[in-house]
């Protein structure tokens, strides 16, 4: 039988507020442990909630930027189950009244097409703490440094159907959130996780199939792999005449299995009611206009404007609009050197080549946007050729100094005098009467190959264009 | 001079006729000649207390005219305070130190109030006679057979028995009223969200509500100036501005308007508190008042929503209770839950179990609408019971107790002892303010009065509490529970 799946993600991202949800603790990642908790944090008799205003802004940031309805009034509720690093029992989040309704966000397919995907709703909670099983011998330690910090929990509507299409999403909340400046949204460092459903059911019908819940994985690569391996245990399970249960499981990344959970691990009531604590939140059409104001512009709608104002394919569009700090590399690169086609595909090129190599994020790269513009601009003007060009990028990598004095440096600047190019013209029209008479015929193509021969002699440093024209200039009458 | 009230003693340690420290040291050896009786403190804090006191007269001296510098108080065990155990009447707390003080205990310290100890309570609050104490319960005054009414037992008796000048409380179903009236002094509930319940420990926090036990009406505005306010440190606490609330004693009351409702003299209560209340209410006519019967309909629903509403909200107050951080913690456990199971078995007496218990069921996953939204409701229905009795009138007068302090051990049915605040409860579930006054005496025992309040009316209340005050005598009786010697 075919088969076919559906998806829904839970993503949690962590709110980059300076400090916790409930909380004046600081909440920056990798403090000391128990360093950033603060009496509350520690759920001391006696305390109480203070919400941070900082994390609505960027709640409601995140929901006008994937066109949600924003909830005017939202309403926090205690979810209750017992847990070490739960500190007070329960977790304060949002249950009915979430302050992010009903959006969706658009992404690329890998074969270019463009698909929307729903989000149920996003709601503010906070995280719990840490607990290290490890290490303690026959304790568990617990760090309460995380407990209490923002999350942004972002439900999607069950409507992607495989593995590509979930990293698609993921990948595009995750521009999304960070083009917002609301979340680092490190997978690696737990400031964006992900619990993935995944049910699956004969292709072509409507009836959804009993769904399971891998929780917490913590990579792109192994949510995609992870809903593969979930979607193929399914299957041999329905074909061998069994049942799916309904249950939470854990993706295991060496042996490429999920497995479910322990019962004891996943609390099945939750008993959420108000939290009584806190007054729900009431904001108003002009608090949420004065955030549509702030929105920076957005991948879809840099995307669009960087395919018209630089006129660059979709494809490149594309690529240079993934993240922001890719986005404004490009652009003060294509500024800097004045030619945007140029400047893309040294940055889609040579540039993501080298970061790919290195495994570097566009803001570690060790070739800023300024020098690449420089050197791009020596291009331009005729200093270095586009060959030259790569070997000074491979220079730059290492070489503090500015492009022009590594030019100067290895002696790489553009031979553009007339009589020095005229004698190395002179030189391959004598080494190579064969072609020479082949382009007098009329065989046009054969000037590549002796232009080639030119730059071969210069070291790459002779200026093509003027090569070029002598060559024409001596050989055809 | 133990007896007198704050309003009094604050005259003679501004005139200089008697020190804090001359003051602040009666208390204390009266403490100690009574508490083991009486059992109204949990800790005294007598060094501390010489401190403050001596700090307290040199701030007199220099000139600090503060009506409560100097003067000694208590507070209930359930507000936090910085160095000092603060229990809450538990086994779980029996040895916690908070390093932090609640925002009221702050409040009096800056005030220059003299800590002298911490009250004894039932157990998280939970309980209307005191015997849920893990340290006993508290004897009245009146007959050390009886109960002092609960859960700030502790408070009421030492303000009774003059062990203390005045005394801090919490009431989240009467637990400050019901005690004032069994122990004949003056017991205000502040309007919800008057005063910050930051470091007061959560019972139910919707409903939980700090407030005073004292001598006089009087006294109770001078505690309240200092306690209410908003507090940035409690979401829940109402931006309101400050009221001078001994500003407003001494306003007639020609032409208030007051209203009895029905259900409060209704089947169940006894002749001798009906009568009692009923003579005052002749007094208030003589003061100028009018008297109109009210309608609170859906009053008898108030005891059965909150005892959904309550142990629902504690049994997710009490989950922070678990043995990791802090507070008890059970003996070699031998994985998670055991430990969990255990600690949490040592560490809470039977009414917390009992509540724990039935807050999680109300809340679990099939029955919720059935209890805990239909309390709500029920909630809302109360709420406008007093909003549309509040048209009519300026306040609701009634008694604060079926009847006087019963025995001892004498009430072992948990729902028999939930009945006792029958009157006080709806109060706590609109959030209104509430006090109950001494209003006569049946055979010995003291009967409360009780007077609700509009949303922040306390001054309202406080006004009509004092007039009162000013025309009897039944808050100046003292109870005579001194052996000869």
């Amino acid at each position: 039988m075919e088969w076919e799946s559906v998806i829904g993600l839970e993503v949690h991202v962590s709110l980059s507020t300076k400090s916790k949800l409930f909380s004046s603790t600081a909440s920056a990642f990798g403090a000391q442990p128990n360093t950033q908790a603060s009496i509350f944090d520690l759920a001391l008799p006696g305390t109480l909630p203070v919400f941070n205003a900082e994390a609505l802004r960027m709640a409601v940031r995140f929901g006008l930027a994937i066109g949600a309805e924003i909830g005017k009034r939202s309403v926090f509720d205690r979810k209750n189950y017992f847990y070490p690093d739960l500190p007070k029992g329960y977790q304060i989040t949002q249950l009915d009244f979430p302050t992010v309704g009903k959006g969706s966000l658009s992404v690329t397919l890998e074969d270019g097409t463009e698909k929307v995907i729903g989000v149920t709703r996003a709601h503010i909670e906070e995280n719990a703490g840490k607990s290290l099983h490890e290490e303690f011998n026959e304790f568990s330690g617990i760090d309460l440094n995380r407990a209490g910090e923002p999350l942004l929990e972002i439900v999607s509507e069950p409507e992607i159907t495989n593995a590509q299409e979930a990293v698609a999403y993921l990948k595009k909340l995750h521009s999304i959130v960070r083009y917002l400046d609301i979340s680092d949204a490190i997978m690696a460092q737990g400031s964006m996780r992900c619990d993935v459903n995944v049910s699956i059911r004969p292709k072509n019908t409507t009836e959804l199939g009993t769904r399971t819940e891998i929780k917490n994985i913590n990579s792109f690569r192994f949510v995609e792999k992870a809903i593969y391996s979930e979607i193929r245990r399914q299957q041999e399970v329905i074909e061998d005449g069994g049942k799916i249960v309904q249950e939470t499981r854990r993706y295991d990344s060496n042996k490429d299995i999920t497995t479910p959970m322990r019962s004891k691990e996943v609390a099945n009531d939750y008993r959420y009611f108000p939290e009584p604590d806190l007054l729900p939140i009431v904001i108003d059409d002009e608090y949420i206009a004065g955030i549509r104001a702030e929105l920076p512009e957005l991948p879809d709608a840099k995307k669009e404007r960087f395919s018209k104002e630089y006129n660059l394919n979709n494809y490149d569009a594309g690529v240079l609009t993934a993240t922001r700090e890719m986005a404004e590399y490009f652009e003060e690169v294509a500024k800097g050197c004045g030619d945007p086609k140029l400047a893309a595909n040294w940055v889609t090129g040579d540039l993501s080549a080298l970061l790919n190599k290195n495994d570097l994020d566009i803001s570690d790269s060790s070739i800023q946007a300024e020098r690449l513009g420089n050197l791009l601009s020596r291009i331009l003007d005729d200093t270095i050729s586009g060959r030259i060009a790569k070997m000074v990028f491979e220079t730059m990598i290492d070489d503090d100094d500015s492009v022009d004095i590594i030019i100067a440096k290895k002696g790489l600047k553009q031979v553009t005098d007339s009589g020095a190019i005229e004698k190395l013209v002179d030189e391959v029209i004598a080494n190579n009467p064969d072609q020479v008479q082949q382009l007098k015929e009329g065989k046009d193509q054969v000037i590549a190959f002796l232009v080639g021969q030119a730059m071969k002699l210069s070291q790459g440093k002779a200026n093509p264009g003027q090569v070029n024209q002598l060559l024409r200039e001596k050989i055809i009458p | 001079m133990i007896e007198k009230t704050a309003a009094e003693l604050s005259q003679a340690l501004s005139s200089g006729e008697l020190s804090s420290t001359e003051l602040t040291q009666s208390y204390l050896d009266r403490i100690s000649r009574h508490n083991q009786e009486l059992n109204a403190f949990i800790t005294v804090c007598e060094e501390s207390a010489l401190e403050q006191a001596k700090v307290a007269d040199e701030k007199r001296a220099s000139g600090d005219k503060s009506p409560l510098l100097g003067i000694p108080l208590a507070h209930k065990d359930i507000f936090c305070t910085k160095g000092v155990i603060t229990s809450c009447g538990s086994h779980m707390l029996e040895k916690f130190v908070a390093p932090y003080d609640a925002t009221v205990v702050e409040k009096f310290k800056t005030a220059g109030a003299v800590m002298l100890g911490k009250t004894n309570m039932d157990e998280f609050a939970m309980g209307s006679s005191n015997e849920t104490s893990f340290f006993g319960p508290v004897k009245n005054p009146w007959d050390l057979k009886r109960v002092p009414g609960g859960s700030s037992g502790g408070s009421a008796v030492a303000v009774a028995a003059d062990l203390c000048v005045m005394a801090t409380g919490t009431d989240t179903g009467g637990s400050i009223r019901q005690p004032a009236a069994f122990c004949g002094i003056t017991g205000l509930k502040p309007s919800y969200g008057r005063v910050s319940r930051w470091g007061m420990i959560a019972f139910a926090s919707s409903l939980d509500q700090a407030g005073t036990l004292s001598k006089s009406a009087e006294d109770a505005a001078l505690m309240t100036n200092v306690m209410a306010g908003i507090d940035s440190k409690d979401s829940t606490s109402i931006d309101r501005p400050a009221e001078d609330y001994t500003a407003t004693l001494n306003d007639s009351l020609d032409g208030l308007r007051i209203g009895i409702p029905k259900q409060h003299f209704a089947e169940g209560l006894s002749a001798e508190v009906e009568q009692a209340v009923r003579e005052a209410l002749k007094e208030y006519e003589q003061l100028g008042a009018s008297i109109t019967e009210v309608d609170l309909p859906n009053n008898h629903l108030s005891v059965s929503a909150y005892y959904v509403v309550a142990p629902a909200e504690a049994s997710a107050n009490l989950s922070r209770y678990d043995g990791v951080r802090y507070g008890h913690r059970c003996e070699n456990p031998i994985d998670l839950e055991d430990m969990y199971k255990r600690t949490r078995s040592e560490g809470f007496g039977d009414e917390v179990k009992r509540r724990i218990l039935v807050g999680t069921y109300a809340l679990s996953a099939g029955y919720y609408d059935a209890y805990y939204r239909k309390a709500q409701k029920i909630r809302r229905l109360i709420k406008n019971d007093f909003i549309k009795a509040f048209e009519q009138v300026d306040v609701i007068v009634g008694p604060t107790s079926p009847h006087t302090a019963f025995e001892l051990g004498s009430k072992t049915d948990p729902v028999t002892m939930y009945l006792e605040d029958i009157y006080t409860i709806a109060v706590n579930l609109a959030g209104l303010p509430g006090i109950s006054i001494p209003a006569g005496f049946a055979n010995g025992l003291p009967i409360g009065m009780h007077i609700i309040g509009k949303d922040f009316g306390e001054g309202k209340l406080l006004n009509v509490a004092h007039q009162f005050q000013q025309q009897t005598d039944w808050h100046k009786r003292k109870p005579n529970f001194e052996p000869e010697d």
